[in-house]
C-alpha cells in the first residue's frame, strides 16, 4: 500500500502554532459568518440552491451532449479546443502549445485542475518559468507548499510569515508586516512579469455550452491581465464545468460569491468567447477520473461542486487542522470526498478527519451531500481492509453497544460516572488523535432517556 | 480511439440515471420565490444585510453595492462636467486613455495596436452599457473598451453609467448582454482586491486600484469631443 497521508499528524503541526491555529480559525469562521449575513439578504436563496443542484444535476445525466455542444460553439468561434483523458495528457498538450510558440514565460491564475495535474513542476522541468499572479498562489508558489484553501490559497500564514518570506525572496524590508506594504509590493513585482510573458493561462469556473464560451471569477483581476496583455491564452476546464445556458450564470454567480466570502459577486466575473481581437485561445478540456466518478451512485453528486469553499469555512476541524493537514490538492470537506477517488490508498484516512456535524452540507450551494459521502467513504476504505488497528478494535466495540440497547444504556450509565472520573490518559493518550488539544465537555447530571421518560407528554407511546 | 472519444464513450456509459430535466428559471422581473426558513430571520434582520433592490430603487441600491465592493460614484452633469471630474480626481494623471467621446485624453485606445502599449496608463476611462444593482457591477465588452487591456492596466478606471441602464439582479442581466456577442465581457464591482493576506481587505491587487462610476447620460451628437 502507498504510504496514506496521515492528517491528523500534519493537523498537530499547525495546532502547535498556537497563533496560526486561533488566528485561522477567526478567519475562516468569520467568512463563513460574512457569508451567512449575504445569504440572508437574498429571500430566494433556498430556491436558488435548489435550481444551481438541478442545473448541474441536468447537466452531468447529458454530460456527453453539452461537451459536444460546447466543442462546436466553442471552435465556431475560433476557439481551439482540446481534450485530455487525464493529468499527463493535459500537461502535455500545455507544453506543446508552448513549445510552438516558442514561449519561455507563463503567467498564471489560480486553477485547482492546473494544480491536481501538477502542471507547474511539470513545465518548469522542461524550462519554462511559471509565474502564480494570484497573491495567495505567489505566496504559497514562493514557499513550495500547495494551498491550504480553494479560495485564500496563503490562509493559514500569519502577515508576519509573509513579511519574512517576501524579504527572502523579493527583497522587501522584513520588519515590515504590513498587509498593505505586501501587496504593494506584490504588485510591483509582479507587473514587469505580466507584461513580459508569452502566454497567460486561467482555469474557469464555468463553461457555457449554448455559447461556447466560459467564465473566471477572481477578486484581484489576475486572470484578466492574463489573459488579455499576452498574444496567447489557454484555459483548463474539467468536464464537470459545463452549464446549459447563459442564464444558469445568473444562478451561479449570484451564489458563488455569496458562499465563499459574502461579497455578492467576485470583483472581476469575466466572460471569454473566442480570441480577442490579435489574441489566439486554447481551451483543454479534462477528464482524469470526472467520467469515472459520473458512473458512481454514491459519488457522482461531488461533481458538481463550484469551489465556493464554504464548506472549508464551516468545518471545525478544517478550521482548526487547516488546509494542509489533508496533504492533498483539495482540502476541508470536499477534499475529503474527491481525494479518496484520486488515489484511496494515499487518502484512506481522510474520510476519517471529520466529525461528521454535516454543516458543511447545509451550507453548499448546489447542496452535495457531503457529509453522507465522507460517511460512504469511510465504509469504502473500511470494506478494503484499510482501516488503522486502533480503528478497527473501537469501532467493533462500539458496534456491539449500538447493536444491543440493553448493554448500550448499560455503558450510557458507566460512560455518565467514567467522563467526571475517567483517568486522563484513558482520554488522552497516543492512540486517540482527537483528545490531544482539546477537552471534553462536563457532562449533565443524567442521560436524554432519563430526562425523556420523566418529562415526556403522557399521551405519548411508551 | 483518440482522447476526444475515449472520454465521451466513458462519459456515455457512466451517465447517471434517472436524467434530471432542465428546471426553468423564473421569468426576469417576475415574482421572486422566497424561502422560508426561519433560522435567517436573525439574519435578516441584522442592519449591515445588503436586501435584494426592489425596481423603484435600482440606482440607489447600485451606489449602496458599489460602494460595498470598494467603489465610488459621482453624479455628473454633461461632458463638460465629466471632464472637469476626471481633473479634479486625477490632477496629477500623465496619461489618461479614453474609450469615451466625452473625455478626449492624452491618449485614444482607438490608436492602440498592442495591450502592452497601456503598461503607463494611470487613467482609463470607458463607457459601460449595463449595471447590475445587487452587485454593484458594471458591465464591459471589448465593443466598449477597445483593447480589454485597459480595463485591467489602468491604474485607476472611470466608468461612465447612464442611470437608466441599472438592473436590479444577474438574472436580468445575462437577459440583456446577449452573451457571447463580445471576445470578452466583464462584470466589475469595484476595484482589484484582495484579502490573501489575513483576510485584510486591500485595493489595488493587480488591476485597478480605484474605480469611479460617473453617472451621466450618453451625450447627443456635437456636445461630446470627437
Amino acid at each position: 500500500m502507498t504510504q496514506a497521508v496521515n492528517p491528523e499528524e500534519l493537523a498537530e503541526r499547525f495546532i502547535g502554532l498556537e497563533q496560526h491555529e486561533a488566528t485561522h480559525d477567526r478567519l475562516v469562521w468569520g467568512m463563513r459568518q460574512n457569508r451567512d449575513k449575504s445569504v440572508a439578504g437574498v429571500p430566494e436563496w433556498e430556491h436558488l440552491r435548489e435550481l444551481a443542484s438541478q442545473i448541474k444535476e441536468h447537466t452531468l445525466t447529458h454530460l456527453d451532449h453539452y461537451l459536444e455542444q460546447f466543442e462546436q460553439n466553442a471552435t465556431k468561434l475560433g476557439t481551439h479546443v482540446h481534450w485530455a483523458l487525464d493529468a499527463e495528457e493535459h500537461n502535455s498538450i500545455v507544453y506543446s502549445i508552448l513549445r510552438d510558440h516558442g514561449v519561455k514565460s507563463l503567467i498564471k491564475s489560480k486553477s485547482m485542475l492546473q494544480e491536481e495535474c501538477a502542471m507547474t513542476p511539470y513545465l518548469q522541468r522542461r524550462g519554462i518559468d511559471v509565474t502564480e499572479s494570484d497573491l495567495g498562489e505567489r505566496i504559497q508558489q514562493l514557499s513550495k507548499e500547495p494551498p491550504s484553501h480553494i479560495v485564500v490559497p496563503a490562509i493559514h500564514k500569519l502577515r508576519s510569515d509573509v513579511a519574512e518570506l517576501f524579504a527572502r525572496n523579493l527583497g522587501t524590508d522584513p520588519g515590515n508586516s504590513d498587509p498593505h506594504y505586501l501587496t504593494e509590493a506584490m504588485r510591483q513585482n509582479a507587473r514587469p512579469r505580466f507584461m513580459s510573458a508569452d502566454a497567460g493561462m486561467t482555469g474557469a469556473n464555468f463553461a457555457v455550452a449554448e455559447t461556447g464560451g466560459f467564465v473566471v471569477c477572481t477578486n484581484e483581476g489576475n486572470a484578466d491581465i492574463g489573459a488579455c496583455v499576452p498574444p496567447l491564452h489557454i484555459a483548463s476546464i474539467g468536464i464537470e464545468k459545463l452549464i446549459p445556458r447563459a442564464r444558469d450564470l445568473g444562478v451561479f454567480i449570484r451564489m458563488l460569491s455569496r458562499s465563499a466570502l459574502g461579497s455578492p459577486i467576485t470583483q472581476y466575473t469575466s466572460h471569454f468567447h473566442g480570441p480577442r481581437s490579435g489574441g489566439e485561445l486554447h481551451v483543454i478540456l479534462v477528464d482524469n477520473i470526472r467520467s469515472d466518478r459520473l458512473g458512481s451512485a454514491d459519488f457522482w453528486h461531488a461533481l458538481k461542486c463550484i469551489r465556493c469553499g464554504a464548506c472549508m469555512n464551516t468545518c471545525p476541524v478544517y478550521r482548526r487542522g487547516g488546509g494542509l493537514s489533508y496533504g492533498a490538492t483539495y482540502s476541508g470537506p470536499i477534499g475529503v470526498i474527491l481525494d479518496p477517488g484520486f488515489n484511496l490508498d494515499k487518502y484512506r484516512e481522510l474520510p476519517f478527519h471529520s466529525s461528521l456535524c454535516g454543516s458543511c452540507s447545509e451550507v453548499c450551494p448546489v447542496k452535495i451531500d457531503i457529509a453522507d459521502q465522507i460517511y460512504k467513504w469511510r465504509r469504502v476504505v473500511a470494506g478494503n481492509g484499510m482501516l488503522r488497528l486502533t480503528k478497527q478494535v473501537g469501532m467493533s466495540a462500539l458496534g456491539a453497544a449500538l447493536a444491543h440497547p440493553t448493554l448500550y444504556r448499560g455503558g450510557e450509565a458507566v460512560a455518565q460516572t467514567a467522563l467526571s472520573h475517567t483517568p486522563r490518559f484513558l482520554l488522552y493518550n497516543p492512540f486517540n488523535p482527537w483528545g490531544k488539544h482539546r477537552e471534553m465537555p462536563t457532562a449533565p447530571g443524567h442521560t436524554f432517556r432519563t430526562w425523556y421518560l420523566k418529562n415526556r407528554r403522557t399521551n405519548e407511546l411508551t | 480511439m483518440n482522447s476526444r472519444e475515449r472520454i465521451l464513450a466513458s462519459v456515455r456509459k457512466n451517465l447517471p440515471r434517472p436524467a434530471v430535466p432542465l428546471p426553468a428559471l423564473s421569468e426576469p422581473n417576475g415574482k421572486r420565490v422566497v424561502s422560508a426558513l426561519g433560522y435567517k430571520e436573525h439574519f435578516t434582520n441584522l442592519p449591515e444585510v445588503q436586501h435584494s433592490p426592489e425596481d423603484t430603487e435600482l440606482l440607489s441600491s447600485f451606489q449602496k453595492q458599489l460602494e460595498a465592493m470598494g467603489g465610488r460614484w459621482f453624479t455628473v452633469a454633461d461632458a463638460a462636467s465629466v471632464r472637469a471630474k476626471v481633473s479634479e480626481l486625477f490632477p496629477d494623471a500623465r496619461v489618461v486613455c479614453s474609450a469615451v467621446p466625452e473625455v478626449p485624453g492624452t491618449r485614444r485606445v482607438e490608436r492602440i495596436s498592442d495591450p502592452h502599449e497601456l503598461d503607463d496608463v494611470d487613467v482609463g476611462v470607458v463607457r459601460s452599457p449595463l449595471a447590475v444593482a445587487e452587485a454593484g457591477a458594471v458591465w464591459l465588452t471589448q465593443s466598449e473598451l477597445v483593447v480589454n487591456a485597459l480595463g485591467v492596466l489602468a491604474q485607476h478606471l472611470i466608468v461612465l453609467l447612464d442611470p437608466s441602464v441599472v438592473v436590479a439582479t444577474l438574472h436580468d442581466a445575462y437577459e440583456q448582454i446577449g452573451l457571447g456577442a463580445s471576445p470578452y465581457g466583464l462584470f466589475m464591482a469595484g476595484p482589484s482586491a484582495t484579502g490573501d493576506i489575513e483576510g485584510v481587505i486591500i485595493h489595488g491587487a493587480q488591476g485597478a486600484r480605484s474605480l469611479t462610476v460617473l453617472i451621466v447620460p450618453p451625450q447627443a451628437n456635437g456636445e461630446g469631443v470627437a
